[in-house]
């Protein structure tokens, strides 16, 4: 049971948005801008980077909120989602794409774990500073996001197919706040 | 050095906001709201939260921004804000805040170190599901803000006074219109 009353029957995030449209707004918008903003970064790759980081968290909902739009827009399953969020130096992802990672695996222990090592061996694969910002960016938010969904004790769904039914419709409709939590 | 290149002079959050301000704008919409809206939580409460949080993760440009904040707030000085860093529990801070700043330390290692025993106790003492809320999204906002000062590598004034000297003006402007160039 959540540890305060929450709306039933919304999954993780989507209960204490509904309660608090207040904070909802700019949490929404950050999210909107992360992961679905003009960017040189594929929008499944910052997907894949809020997942893992999800899953160094342990956030059940979030790996599998965005493990499921991650594995839509990259047009793979969630086999090859999990093998990324286990060992994803083994798979067959971009060298820029998994010095980012080495990145965000950093942020998600603190901030001051980012080395200049980490980071030039990033750009001499090609990342710009605006791709390294937003990876530190969105390792960061995913370190709230994950913080507030379990720290309420939110609750969601165990089966992983539901993530992956919902993740065309969530990919279409965004982040913004368009309609009510509770149509969702 | 920062380990991308940032605008020069601006100190700590400042820099990554005026590099990028399409993520500013909801980085600071959010602080705003959590900080400085209306709440049963006094801004000085909500800013000793986000001090507290701050210090945890070892962010020394957070924690004194905050910390110079809260100090003015609570009208005490920034040796009072270092004890409750240091030991919350041996202050006089009251039973209802020890309580959440003990959420807070929890949420700050990550979600699920909230228990149950530590919430009831919150609300035993007379705290409310908003507040207890309020309590964990401060925290968890100030782990994403942490990160991402010291994840970049920005640069950060290091006399402490320069903060406490600024937290009057920091606390009558708010997060949303002002100058990141002042």
């Amino acid at each position: 049971m959540p540890h305060i009353s929450i709306p039933e029957g919304l999954p993780g995030i989507i209960g204490p948005l509904s309660l608090r449209p207040d904070v909802a707004s700019p949490l929404s918008e950050l999210c909107e801008v992360l992961m679905r903003g003009e960017n040189s970064l594929s929008r499944g790759e910052r997907e894949l980077i809020a997942t893992y980081v999800s899953s160094l968290n342990d956030c059940f909902f979030c790996q599998n909120a965005h493990g499921g739009l991650a594995q839509h827009y990259l047009q793979c399953d969630m086999n090859y989602i999990d093998q990324i969020t286990t060992d994803y130096s083994s798979t067959r992802l971009s060298d820029k794409m998994k010095a980012l990672l080495r990145i965000a695996t950093s942020v998600q222990k603190g901030g001051k774990h980012v080395t200049t090592e980490q980071v030039e061996k990033a750009k001499s694969l090609g990342a710009t500073d605006i791709e390294i910002h937003d990876t530190v960016l969105i390792a960061a938010a995913f370190c709230m996001f994950n913080r507030y969904v379990d720290g309420l004790d939110t609750w969601a769904p165990t089966d992983r197919q539901f993530y992956i039914g919902r993740a065309k419709q969530r990919a279409e409709e965004g982040y913004r706040l368009s309609r009510t939590a509770h149509e969702k | 050095m920062a380990h991308i290149t940032l605008p020069e002079g601006l100190p700590g959050i400042r820099g990554p906001m005026a590099f990028r301000p399409e993520t500013a704008k909801p980085l600071n919409a959010l602080v705003e709201v959590l900080l400085r809206d209306d709440n049963t939580l006094t801004r000085g409460e909500r800013e000793l939260i986000a001090t507290y949080v701050s210090y945890l993760n070892d962010c020394f440009f957070c924690q004194n921004a905050h910390g110079g904040i809260a100090q003015h707030y609570l009208a005490c000085d920034i040796n009072y804000i270092d004890k409750v860093k240091a030991d919350y529990q041996s202050t006089d801070l009251s039973d209802k805040l020890k309580s959440l700043l003990s959420i807070a330390a929890s949420v700050q290692k990550g979600g699920k170190h909230v228990t149950t025993e530590q919430i009831e106790k919150a609300k035993s003492l007379g705290a409310t599901d908003h507040e207890i809320h309020d309590t964990v999204l401060i925290a968890a906002a100030f782990c994403m803000y942490n990160r991402y000062v010291d994840g970049l590598g920005t640069w950060a004034p290091q006399d402490r006074n320069i903060y406490i000297e600024r937290g009057p003006r920091r606390a009558a402007e708010g997060y949303i219109n002002f100058d990141l160039y002042k």
